[in-house]
């Protein structure tokens, strides 16, 4: 499904984000990329459409080389590929419907996308779409009076509209509070499972990765230096990503921390009964 | 315990040098004062001084009232600079807005020969005066209102070209990002991604442009590029001070007006 080879990217200003990275993503495979931040995460999902330009080696989408591709044809690649962004990167002027319509930007012309006249086929997809995470009543409402989690779902239909073969990611949970990260993370592995979408997420939250991908792989100064199933991610393996830190801990951290908000709950209901 | 000292800490803003720095740059500063107020008094004749309140308490008297009856030969002009003004800004407009998209780093086709075009042509009729503008347009195409709408154009080019290309490079790029990752084309990356940003800017620039355009046109006639400023010029001239101070009135009224009408718009999109 999609293929690097040798992906090298180095920045004009000389800083190496990424040597030689090389996998392979079957249909329909979550690929958790993680890495300490500055490790390339970013870079490498963005070189997969080519938003940042690989300095050498290839991308693959089945048997199409995206690296090699002219601009004509590279829009069309894109088309094929979704893309959901850390800070949501909705046009928060226009509408939820306008941005979930935005996804078809690729299929139709320049005057009709102006004049927000999209085909009848895409508004009906574009309803299901919204329906399917749940915001059908906002479609009309500007996408900045929408909070954070409404806005990911939003950004989640833009790139389902334009009916990917292929997800690309970037920290869709790091602007969130906890509990709406697992949702949206939950509502994004639903989503791929319906519809057999192999997609690649960068994750910097270790457990949120482990409990929902199908696949980690481990950046660390551009190089990939683990690739393998979530239970694989041993405690000398996240050291040898991220350096040393108390693993144990910070797994055991949330499961501290409701029993530590059950306790206050349990002394506050103490203290009225007092009163 | 902590640890405590036998004597406590001093700390000085500044150091001791530092301050004998400031100080005797204070001192450079009000010793050029009294040069300059030397240099600029010498050719001064006291005597117009002293009398200038008397000589301005004159033509007070003489300029009220104001010759109301004066209002109906004032109409016509005052809606030819209102005309000047509006018209004006539309035309200047048409031309800032393909100017600044050219002008900003991030949407500028070429780097090495557009964008330094375009920055010189909003520089050059940026540093250029309405009034300057008229001088030469009357000049060349007679008097008129025609001068008059040209004059305040080309001035507008600068000023909004230039707002609107700082608006346009400070848009969020992700926003952008996400609409390339689309696979849309330019020109949809510069309607969905960048458009819907710098409206709100766009509309703002282009009230407050027009609010300083209703006051340029209304002084344009001084020079014969049509509207009230002819009417001024003419009543200074004949020193018809009730005239002149109606035709004050006037303008000022309309400024405070087109203040009011501006101030509005801008507050009901940002």
């Amino acid at each position: 499904m999609l293929r690097i080879e040798g992906l090298t990217k180095t920045y004009k200003t000389g800083d190496k984000a990424l040597s030689e990275v090389s996998f392979e993503v079957p249909k329909g495979q979550v690929v958790g990329l993680i890495g300490p931040s500055g490790a390339g995460k970013s870079t490498l999902i963005r070189c997969i459409n080519r938003l940042v330009e690989p300095t050498s080696g290839t991308v693959h989408l089945n048997d199409l080389n995206v690296t090699g591709l002219r601009a004509g044809e590279l829009r069309r690649a894109r088309r094929r590929i979704g893309m959901i962004f850390q800070e949501y990167a909705l046009v928060e002027r226009l509408t939820v419907m306008e941005n979930v319509l935005s996804g078809r930007l690729g299929y139709v012309g320049f005057w009709r996308s102006f004049m927000r006249r999209y085909p009848g086929s895409d508004i009906a997809n574009a309803f299901r779409l919204l329906d399917r995470v749940g915001l059908v009543s906002h479609a009309d409402k500007r996408a900045d009076a929408l909070s954070g989690g409404q806005r990911q779902r939003v950004g989640i239909a833009r790139a389902l509209a334009q009916d990917p073969e292929l997800l690309l990611i970037d920290e869709p949970t790091a602007s969130l509070d906890p509990k709406t990260s697992r949702q949206i993370m939950r509502l994004i592995m639903e989503i791929c499972r319906e519809r057999g979408l192999p997609a690649i997420i960068n994750i910097h939250d270790v457990v949120l990765a482990q409990q929902f991908t199908d696949r980690i792989i481990g950046l660390q100064a551009g190089r990939v230096v683990f690739d393998g199933p979530p239970s694989g991610l041993t405690e000398t393996v996240l050291t040898q990503i991220y350096g040393e830190e108390d693993w144990t801990a910070m797994r055991n951290g949330a499961a501290e921390d409701a029993e530590a908000e059950a306790e206050e709950k349990a002394q506050a209901e103490k203290m009225l009964r007092a009163l | 315990m902590s640890v405590v000292s036998a004597e406590t800490p001093v700390w000085a803003h500044r150091t001791p040098r530092k301050r004998l720095l400031l100080w005797a740059g204070w001192l450079a500063c009000v010793a050029l004062f009294v040069w300059c107020w030397e240099r600029m008094t010498q050719r001064t004749i006291w005597a117009f001084v002293w009398d200038a309140p008397t000589a301005a308490a004159d033509i007070g008297s003489r300029a009220f009232p104001p010759r109301w009856s004066y209002m109906e030969r004032l109409w016509a002009p005052l809606w030819d600079t209102i005309n000047i003004a509006t018209l004006g800004t539309l035309l200047g407009i048409m031309m800032a807005v393909p100017l600044a998209f050219l002008a900003a780093s991030n949407t500028t086709p070429s780097r090495l020969i557009l964008r330094p075009v375009a920055l010189f042509v909003i520089v050059a009729t940026r540093s250029i005066n309405s009034l300057i503008w008229a001088l030469l347009l009357v000049s060349i195409l007679g008097p008129g209102i025609l001068a008059g709408i040209l004059a305040i154009a080309l001035r507008s080019i600068g000023f909004i070209g230039k707002l609107l290309y700082e608006a346009i490079e400070e848009t969020d790029i992700s926003q952008v990002e996400a609409i390339t990752a689309t696979g849309a084309s330019q020109g949809q990356i510069l309607t969905y991604g960048i458009v819907p940003q710098v409206l709100p800017s766009f509309y703002g620039i282009s009230v407050f442009r027009w609010d300083i355009n209703i006051r340029e046109s209304a002084i344009l006639g001084l020079v014969g590029a049509g509207g009230i400023g002819a009417q001024l010029n003419s009543s200074l001239n004949m020193l018809a001070w009730p005239q002149v101070t109606l035709i004050i009135l006037v303008i000022l009224g309309t400024v405070v007006v087109s203040e009011w009408i501006s101030a509005k718009v801008r507050h009901a999109i940002i």
